[in-house]
């Protein structure tokens, strides 16, 4: 198991975020995070690198307990993520941010080393002519591609994918979930969070889901299309369930 | 800078070096403040309580204990980078206005906790007494001494913004600058490098402080904190361009060169705050990268060279 969490609970004021959530992801899998808005799902990654602190619970990356710990002990462990809403260093350059990424990542290189992993990882995502550009100046798809890029240049063991396919076109998506697949191969696990659900069925060996901050399921896509508890948390979420539904009708 | 310097060392005459030591200490002091404004996003207002502070340490040294100057003056720089590091951990948990604010309530705080502070002579301050230029070789040759270490101590502050900028750390400090939560989450330790960057931004100006005090002969609270000496070096920064080695540098010649004028221009001449706070206004609304940041996007091609 490259990461557990052991009844991981958060609160705010009055909300219960996340209620004793238990799961855990084998070395080389991809697994879908799945769940309506609001369900927890961008909490429990936080919870994971150490943004915030679990209330009760433990979370156990590669045998280390690292709950409590600052997000940058994650980060230094081997754990990178991307954010739903694209957050690239604007002043910077393309180059920079991804450089940015080698340097304080597992390996922590120096500038020197993390400039040749830099242009290795931005030629991978399609990113190479872009390198000299400031980061602001990128459109969205090429802003989530700097997103991956950086986390990638930190030479993860872990990568947390926060909706890396939601504000894409459909080609846009088929490129991104080729390249998660190509990240996947290169020996990195990953854990993901996806709306985009015909996507992530596709993609992930195994799916969990959230609701209202409860682990409510967990299997493989085709056993969670049909689970009855899956069906009706996303009921709550019309949009969602349509979705749902279409993913499960083009797959059979 | 090293070619100012020599200027006026070759020039030899003591009013072109006079105007040179101000110009040259602005130069360092914008330098420094650069290091946490430029590099890390951190606005400090009331930045020249280190120069405050390590020159009343460093000018305690001299005066009472009878110190040398270049040992007095790195003593103050120390002094003041270790009350950086101490306010750091305070102040450096706030982040925008609320930091600015901050700062500013710190440099208050110590104008009044000096001018009541006997060991450093309360609100008359200390004054050196005039044989103690005797060690020198003369109150000639000492002032010589004082542009001389002037000139180092600003070239070492631009020295080290220059290699802070293009390391490691440096790049770190931009992350912060740009997203401090995405910076952590990247594996910068955030705490850790904003306070050696404050650190850092506070230790050259305690040097320059002694120095300077050590110029004039005496220090007093008044000379000390002055606020609106702070808010001038957040103008010549933004104006040269935040963030850039070469900017503070630009933007301190300029500034004093226009304060110069105005302080001589029947006009202006109570006017030169007033002004002061107008540029800043412009800056910030319509070239928010300064002079050298404009460059830099204007000229891409520039970006190689100009740092």
């Amino acid at each position: 198991m490259i990461l557990e969490t052991r009844a991981v609970s958060k609160r705010f004021g009055g909300l219960q975020a996340l209620k004793e959530i238990s799961f855990a992801i084998r070395e080389g899998e991809i697994l879908g995070l799945i769940g309506p808005n609001g369900a927890g799902k961008t909490t429990l990654f936080n919870t994971i690198n150490g943004v915030f602190r679990p209330d009760k619970g433990r979370v156990i990356f590669r045998g280390e307990d690292l709950t409590g710990h600052p997000p940058w002990v994650a980060a230094r462990r081997g754990m990178a993520r991307t954010y739903q809403i694209v957050r690239p260093l604007k002043e910077l350059t393309v180059l920079e941010n991804v450089i940015a990424g080698a340097c304080f990542g597992l390996h922590a290189l120096s500038i020197g080393k993390a400039e040749d992993v830099a242009a290795e990882v931005l030629g991978m995502l399609g990113l190479a002519g872009h390198g000299r550009q400031p980061a602001g100046s990128l459109n969205v798809a090429e802003k989530k591609r700097l997103e991956l890029a950086r986390s990638l240049a930190a030479r993860p063991h872990l990568l947390l994918l926060d909706e890396v396919l939601a504000g894409l076109n459909p080609s846009e998506i088929s490129g991104m979930v080729e390249t998660i697949l190509k990240i996947r191969e290169s020996g990195i696990t990953i854990l993901m969070i996806e709306h985009v659900m015909q996507a992530v069925m596709k993609v992930s060996d195994r799916l969990i889901v959230l609701d209202d901050g409860e682990l409510i399921a967990e299997g493989r896509p085709s056993e969670i299309m049909n689970n009855p508890r899956v069906v009706h948390a996303y009921l709550g979420d019309p949009r969602a369930a349509e979705r749902l539904m279409s993913a499960s009708a083009t797959k059979s | 800078m090293l070619a100012w310097g020599t200027i006026v060392w070759g020039g030899g005459n003591d009013a072109t070096r006079e105007k040179a030591f101000t110009l040259i200490m602005f130069v360092g002091l914008a330098g420094s403040l650069n290091i946490l404004l430029g590099y890390t996003g951190y606005v400090s207002f009331g930045h020249i309580v280190f120069f405050g502070l390590g020159g009343y340490m460093g000018f305690y040294l001299l005066a009472g204990h009878g110190w040398s100057l270049p040992l007095a003056s790195l003593a103050g720089g120390v002094f003041s980078a270790a009350i950086a590091g101490l306010l750091g951990l305070a102040v450096l948990r706030l982040r925008g206005a609320y930091f600015a604010l901050a700062t500013i309530g710190v440099n208050e705080a110590a104008r009044a906790f000096v001018s009541n502070f006997e060991p450093f002579g309360g609100s008359t301050g200390m004054s050196l007494n005039f044989s103690t230029y005797q060690q020198y070789g003369g109150a000639g040759k000492a002032l010589w001494l004082t542009f001389d270490l002037m000139v180092a101590v600003t070239a070492a502050a631009l020295l080290a913004s220059a290699l802070i900028k293009n390391s490691r750390f440096g790049l770190g400090l931009l992350a912060i600058r740009e997203d401090e939560d995405a910076a952590m989450v990247m594996g910068v330790r955030t705490p850790r490098a904003k306070t050696i960057a404050y650190m850092a931004s506070a230790f050259f100006p305690g040097v320059i402080g002694t120095l300077y005090f050590f110029k004039n002969g005496n220090v007093e609270p008044g000379d000390a904190f002055q606020l609106n000496m702070s808010i001038e070096l957040l103008v010549m920064v933004m104006l040269g361009g935040q963030g850039t080695v070469l900017g503070p540098l630009l933007g301190a010649v300029t500034y004093q060169g226009m304060r110069g004028y105005m302080l001589t221009s029947p006009l202006f001449k109570d006017l030169h705050l007033a002004v002061a706070g107008a540029v800043l206004l412009l800056i910030i609304l319509f070239v928010p990268a300064g002079f050298v940041g404009w460059l830099r996007e204007r000229f891409p091609k520039l970006r190689g060279v100009l740092e």
